[in-house]
């Protein structure tokens, strides 16, 4: 008896296994999705990945929702980390990237991927870097701050989220292309709290996101220098100008690019799948309306053209970093 | 006065809805060790989208009040603090659970709660101007020394010995350092891949408390196979109203002490409780009766947790800066609808402001009463059989640390904690203060670093974190409050004997 259930057992796995292995590339996905996100609730890109996902579950994306998973510490490596060597590669867990953090990240050593350890899907969003300073502050422009820096060495106290990540790439430019030398302040607190170290008067001036540096100048609470990006943000900062108008050679290597990314691995069907429908649904018109309505800039970009900018950052950053 | 004449939002079918499921929602989430209060207002961001953004609002904000209360069930019943706001709860709240007086602690403890969280959202109500400017006036010189004042309160927190009481803050300080540290970049203690990002305070906490339980329990019941019989008796809400009536002194210190130290970003809810437990053990003429199962324990340390509420919320609605990491989620729910937090949102928004504000004031209503009526059955939890309650504790530990990142790392970190703490406690150390030493660490270093990075390129770090009256008056109370501790020590133990044993 004992002996008939086992074969009966054995014979039904089996069949389990070899079914769901040949309608696997198919019908995926089969079940929900998992999204891996390398920062706490509540941050900026915990709170674009929920939106950007919210409607995955209609029929015309994947059919199946996305939920979100939070795996924050140590500046979003614990999160890769994990993904990177515990992520089974089946399409069903996919983890939001930050590109310059991931990518400087693995330059610096120290950690499990690089950007050959992960296939881009798609980008939804950037998020470039801008200068802060109070409202009360003294400085009007980047050469008001870099003349200040450049007649005082090292007293001009700069605050930012974190080491190696968008804001520090950004410091590090302006304080090459200027040849002024900054106090950079990474802060442990995130974004905000580097905005509130420049709102109090903590520091002289500060590198924030885009967005929240768009809503702390509606609050009245701080005056925005400059933008690190190739072009001005028509949409919400349409008034201030790029670094590279104010005469400093800064391009867009500290824009922070959000996107979903797989495992390498992942069967070459799922990805399609994933790369033909993912930026479909982050251009939906619930999601944009919602993304635009928290003041964060959307960036839909595909998979190959995200490919050539991983390229490019792993370039660029490379060459910022070394002997740092 | 403008927010009465917005109180009509609060009560309109829907909204009330939401806010009474909000509430026992929140209660339950509360209830569950490992979702803290953070962790709950996140879950229910989602649902958020499908409601406009006053009923939004109104959900998130009772969602927040009652899951920092509920946190109080499983600390008094199970002595596992659901969050780090809740650990001062459980240092008398548990004693009193298990001499049989489980359902007067939680009767105590909602209405404290209820009290604090009231008052915490009038000074939201009305004070917010001014407080907006003293919560920036804390910088890294001052939240260092904050973080100093709050370890030299370590050595007399819930031990009874001063020198023991170090030791085990100065483990916790040790195990703060573990993992990337953010501002420098270093690498420090990582062994293993789970401690990259290094000991997680949830998963910290429910090891340290609940894993010696159990295997105290485990112990015990192989040498007493009879079961205790422990009797509940009934509590009558009266008497226990009767008995916060006769505290008043814990119940003021816990709501002042909640509400300052809310006030101030970065620090705030995790240690406002001890904070207030403290305090009112030095001001109180029984001050050897805490840790006994003394009913004042409870009522400073819940009014404390929740008086913290409101006002943790002034930086964001003045500021948009999130003070903490629940209102870094409440920001979140905010933006999803369009709402920038700041002058804007009270200008042009007052409907949603003030509905959200006024919801969470009779939302603190009704949590006092869903915790009440609750509290009477839940107390039977202490006659529940021993082995059976050393499982269900156990089950709680795993699946609590688990969730809090869907990691297994957290959960052998929480085994291993546990195990070190139950050989650790039969040496006379005891986790409290431990805790403490692992949350002020980072506080502490973060803030000491980026000090004097600041100072480097300012005038020199001596004048830096010694000049200016918030650091001298911080400064004094790190002085006096050392002062102290060494008198009363010296008038415990008139004669300290240096030889004694290790093992008292």
């Amino acid at each position: 008896m004992k002996k008939l259930i086992a074969t009966l057992a054995i014979s039904v796995l089996a069949s389990t296994i070899t079914w769901s292995a040949a309608g696997a590339d198919e019908n995926y996905p089969e079940r929900p999705v998992s999204v891996m996100v390398s920062y706490g609730a509540g941050g900026a890109t915990d709170f674009q990945a929920r939106i950007v996902t919210m409607v995955a579950g209609n029929e015309e994306y994947l059919g199946q929702p996305i939920v979100i998973i939070n795996k924050p510490g140590a500046g979003g490596r614990v999160g890769w980390n994990w993904f990177a060597s515990n992520a089974d590669p089946d399409g069903y867990t996919l983890a939001a990237y930050n590109v310059p953090h991931f990518i400087a990240q693995s330059i610096k050593g120290g950690v499990k991927y690089s950007v050959d350890s992960f296939e881009p899907i798609a980008n939804w969003g950037s998020d470039p870097a801008v200068v802060v300073v109070s409202k009360d502050s003294q400085f009007n422009s980047m050469k008001d701050l870099l003349d200040h820096a450049k007649a005082n060495p090292g007293k001009v106290t700069m605050s930012g989220a974190g080491l190696f990540v968008g804001h520090h790439i950004a410091a590090l430019q302006i304080g090459k292309a200027s040849g002024a030398k900054l106090a950079y302040i990474p802060t442990k607190g995130g974004g905000a709290a580097a905005m509130k170290a420049v709102i109090a008067g903590d520091v002289m001036a500060g590198i924030n996101n885009l967005s929240d540096a768009y809503r702390a100048r509606q609050s009245g609470n701080v005056k925005i220098l400059g933008v690190a990006d190739l072009e001005r943000n028509t949409e919400f900062l349409p008034d201030v100008p790029t670094l590279k108008e104010q005469g400093l050679d800064v391009d867009n290597s500290s824009v922070n690019f959000r996107g979903l990314m797989v495992p390498k691995g992942t069967p070459k069907a799922i990805i399609d799948k994933l790369a033909a429908s993912v930026p479909e649904m982050f251009a939906n018109k619930r999601v944009a309306k919602q993304m635009n309505a928290g003041g964060s800039p959307m960036k839909i970009i595909g998979r190959d053209e995200v490919k050539k900018m991983w390229a490019a950052r792993q370039a660029s950053l490379t060459e910022l970093l070394k002997g740092l | 006065m403008e927010f009465l004449s917005y109180f009509g939002g609060v009560f309109e079918p829907v909204a009330l809805l939401l806010l009474i499921g909000g509430t026992m929602g929140g209660l339950i989430l509360g209830a569950t060790p490992g979702l803290s209060p953070t962790m709950a207002v996140a879950l229910l961001i989602p649902f958020t989208f499908h409601l406009s953004p006053t009923q939004g609002l109104i959900l998130l904000g009772a969602a927040y009040t009652s899951t920092v209360a509920g946190g109080a069930v499983t600390a008094i019943l199970l002595k596992i603090p659901g969050a780090p706001a809740n650990i001062a709860t459980a240092l008398d709240g548990n004693k009193m659970a298990k001499q049989g007086h489980g359902a007067r602690a939680l009767h105590l403890s909602f209405l404290a709660s209820g009290f604090g969280g009231v008052i915490g959202v009038l000074i939201l109500i009305f004070l917010t101007p001014i407080l907006a400017v003293w919560a920036l006036a804390f910088g890294p010189s001052h939240l260092f020394w904050m973080a100093i004042l709050g370890v030299t309160v370590i050595g007399s927190l819930d031990s009874k010995s001063f020198v023991k009481g170090l030791l085990s803050g100065c483990i916790g300080l040790w195990l703060s350092m573990i993992g990337y540290d953010d501002i420098q970049g270093a690498q420090r203690f990582i062994f293993a891949d789970a401690l990259t990002g290094g000991i997680n305070i949830i998963a910290a906490l429910i090891g340290l408390f609940a894993i010696p339980q159990v295997l105290e329990m485990i112990a015990k019941g192989r040498f007493a196979a009879s079961v205790e019989a422990i009797t509940v008796p009934k509590q009558r809400i009266m008497d226990s109203f009767r008995e916060l009536t006769q505290n008043i002194r814990s119940l003021s210190i816990g709501t002042v002490v909640g509400s300052i130290v809310g006030l101030i970003p970065g620090v705030g809810g995790q240690i406002a409780g001890l904070v207030a437990y403290d305090q009112a053990r030095k001001f109180s003429p029984h001050r050897d009766k805490f840790g006994t199962g003394h009913p004042e324990g409870v009522i400073a340390a819940e009014s404390a947790n929740n008086a913290m509420v409101g006002p943790s919320l002034v930086p964001l609605l003045t500021l948009s800066i999130p003070g903490s990491p629940t209102a870094a989620v409440l920001l979140g729910g905010l933006l999803i609808n369009g709402i920038f937090p700041g002058s804007d949102l009270f200008e042009n928004h007052p409907q949603v402001a003030w509905t959200f504000i006024n919801s969470m004031l009779v939302g603190q209503i009704l949590m006092v009463i869903f915790g009440i009526y609750t509290a009477a059955w839940a107390a039977r939890i202490a006659r529940v059989p021993t082995p059976i309650m050393a499982a269900a504790v156990l089950v709680l530990a795993v699946f609590g640390s688990y969730s809090v990142q869907q990691s297994m790392g957290d959960v052998y970190v929480m085994l291993a904690l546990g195990v070190g703490m139950f050989f650790l406690e039969r040496f006379g150390f005891s986790a409290a203060p431990l805790v403490l030493g692992l949350i002020l660490g980072p506080i502490a270093e973060a803030n000491f670093i980026q000090g004097s990075m600041i100072a480097d390129a300012q005038s020199g770090p001596w004048q830096y974190f010694l000049t200016g009256t918030l650091n001298l008056f911080l400064v004094a109370l790190v002085v006096l409050s050392v002062a102290y501790s060494f008198r009363s020590n010296k008038a415990r133990n008139p004669a300290t004997k240096p030889s004694r044993g290790v093992a008292t």
